[in-house]
């Protein structure tokens, strides 16, 4: 039989387009909690977090809530810029990035962290301004670690589950990823649909996982 | 030429010490910072390179202020034209020996200077290389030559020899006497290694608990503090064999077995493993060249 492969090419969109922005986000976050020394500093490292201990279903509850056009922020949204997150492909992005923070975040600051500090004082006294160490000399240095986060938050944004179902729903072809397409499948008892994706996700992960595990071995031997 | 005054407040591991410390260099001249460590040394180091701030005080480099606490001014590290070497070299790791220094430069790009610092210091055939695959006392060069890449007023050596073996130590010192002369380059030096100061500095201000306590040419400082006219060194009694009238004592001085001779009188209260202290007048020593390459036969090491 023919399978719809619709869902796992949503995900796989979803995951690249949630990683890059992550991307974007992620390590300048990550630089500002490595090197800022600012209050609250531990309020919004709690805050990136949160996603590592709470269950999806209530980030998935209070992000419906808060862009839904019923609410003050989703009618903002709504008519400023037209956008309404909620049960839309740009939704379950937004999700997703606040979802995977913290696995994009996390190895990067520590990499930054492990640094050694004479790396940032010997580029500043050598006259490269705080850009230029961080694209010419930091960034280059924790090249593993911008792997690691880039590639394991891609990784969890296909496992997500919970918080995609409570943001998107199941719409086909705008919100129904292969996570929730499996668990619809087996609603309906079609277990070898749902199987076929099980099966493709499976695969999917371990291969990310091991291609990390490899270069990660490779970067941190010998040469 | 440089002219520096500053007062900070430190948490050490023996509590608060307040460095105090007032010097001037002139151009040319190599002035050491000595004293044990922990009392500040490295910390002026780093407030002349604005790395760190200090509480109360004033810097200036060739009538340039990079530093007035009472005028409010704080030049960054960018902006203050120095070469600092630090301790563990932090030589960039993913940067070739010859981009290290050339991203130095600043711009434009002045690759005859590049060239000629490569030269001057040995370092040429290296220019490819990444920094973890050098020795330490091949960093070290690397690092002194990218200090220098940056055209630097103030040459800021923390500690430079410390990671190194003695005979590396040795060569170095040299080349960095050599380099300085090159250049007339005004230094200040970190050291806690009295031959290293002695070698290599015009004038020594020694420093204690945050403060000041000697200042002057090394032959000066140290003639009445640290060198005196006898030889001492600890060791541990391994045998005593009488002999007639006297007793032949092996004794365990570092690594080295000694052999000395006692009388009676003296051998009274010691015994095989008591810790001795074995002293020499200076009036009747042997003083005997040391040929530092005995017959080399080995390829010089680079």
């Amino acid at each position: 039989m023919a399978y719809d492969w619709q869902p796992l090419i949503l995900t796989l969109k979803l995951a690249t387009v949630t990683t890059a922005i992550l991307f974007l986000i992620g390590v300048p976050l990550a630089y500002w909690l490595a090197f800022g020394r600012f209050r609250l500093k531990a309020a919004v490292e709690a805050l990136v977090a949160m996603p590592l201990v709470l269950p999806p279903s209530v980030l998935g509850f209070y992000l419906l809530l808060a862009f839904s056009p019923k609410n003050a922020f989703g009618r903002f949204l709504d008519e400023t810029f037209g956008l309404r997150l909620v049960f839309s492909f740009e939704g379950l992005v937004v999700a997703s990035v606040l979802f995977s923070l913290p696995f994009m975040v996390h190895p990067v600051q520590s990499g930054f962290q492990n640094l050694p500090r004479s790396l940032t004082e010997a580029a500043y006294t050598l006259g490269l301004s705080r850009w230029k160490t961080l694209t010419r000399i930091l960034l280059p240095n924790i090249k593993p670690s911008l792997l690691a986060g880039a590639v394991i938050s891609f990784a969890h944004t296909i496992g997500e589950f919970g918080v995609v179902l409570m943001m998107g729903g199941s719409i086909p072809g705008v919100t129904r990823v292969a996570s929730i397409a499996i668990y619809d499948e087996v609603e309906s008892l079609n277990y070898d649909a749902a199987n076929f994706y099980a099966f493709v996700l499976f695969a999917l992960s371990f291969s990310i996982l091991l291609a990390v595990f490899f270069i990660n071995k490779r970067a941190l031997g010998p040469h | 030429m440089l002219e520096l005054s500053l007062r900070k407040n430190l948490h050490t591991a023996e509590g608060n010490v307040t460095l105090d410390i007032e010097l001037e260099a002139e151009t040319g001249q190599f002035l050491t910072l000595f004293g044990r460590s922990g009392v500040g040394k490295t910390t002026c180091l780093r407030c002349i390179a604005g790395l760190t701030e200090p509480d109360h005080g004033r810097i200036a480099v060739g009538g340039e202020i990079w530093f007035d606490r009472t005028k409010g001014i704080d030049i960054p590290p960018q902006k203050r034209r120095v070469g600092f070497v630090f301790q563990d070299y932090a030589l960039f790791p993913n940067l070739s020996v010859r981009e290290n220094l050339r991203i130095a430069l600043g711009d434009p790009k002045d690759e005859r200077y590049l060239d000629e610092l490569l030269e001057l210091m040995d370092i040429r055939e290296l220019e490819r290389r990444l920094p973890t695959t050098l020795s330490g006392g091949q960093q070290q060069r690397v690092a002194l030559a990218r200090a220098l890449a940056r055209r630097p007023r103030l040459l800021l050596l923390d500690e430079p020899l410390s990671a190194l073996d003695g005979e590396t130590r040795q060569r170095l010192q040299n080349e960095i006497l050599r380099i300085q002369r090159h250049f007339r380059m005004t230094t200040l030096m970190v050291s806690h290694d009295l031959g290293e100061v002695y070698r290599l500095s015009d004038r020594v201000i020694v420093i204690e608990g945050g403060r000041t306590v000697a200042r002057g040419r090394p032959a000066e400082v140290f003639s009445n503090r640290r060198i005196s006219g006898k030889f001492q060194f600890t060791g541990e009694v391994l045998a005593v064999e009488p002999n007639d009238v006297v007793f032949t004592l092996s004794i365990l001085i570092g690594n080295r077995v000694v052999q000395v001779i006692a009388t009676a009188q003296e051998m009274q209260d010691i015994q095989v493993g008591d810790t001795v202290m074995l002293v020499s007048k200076a009036f009747n020593p042997l003083v005997m060249k040391v040929d530092r390459n005995p017959g080399r036969l080995s390829p010089s090491r680079s």
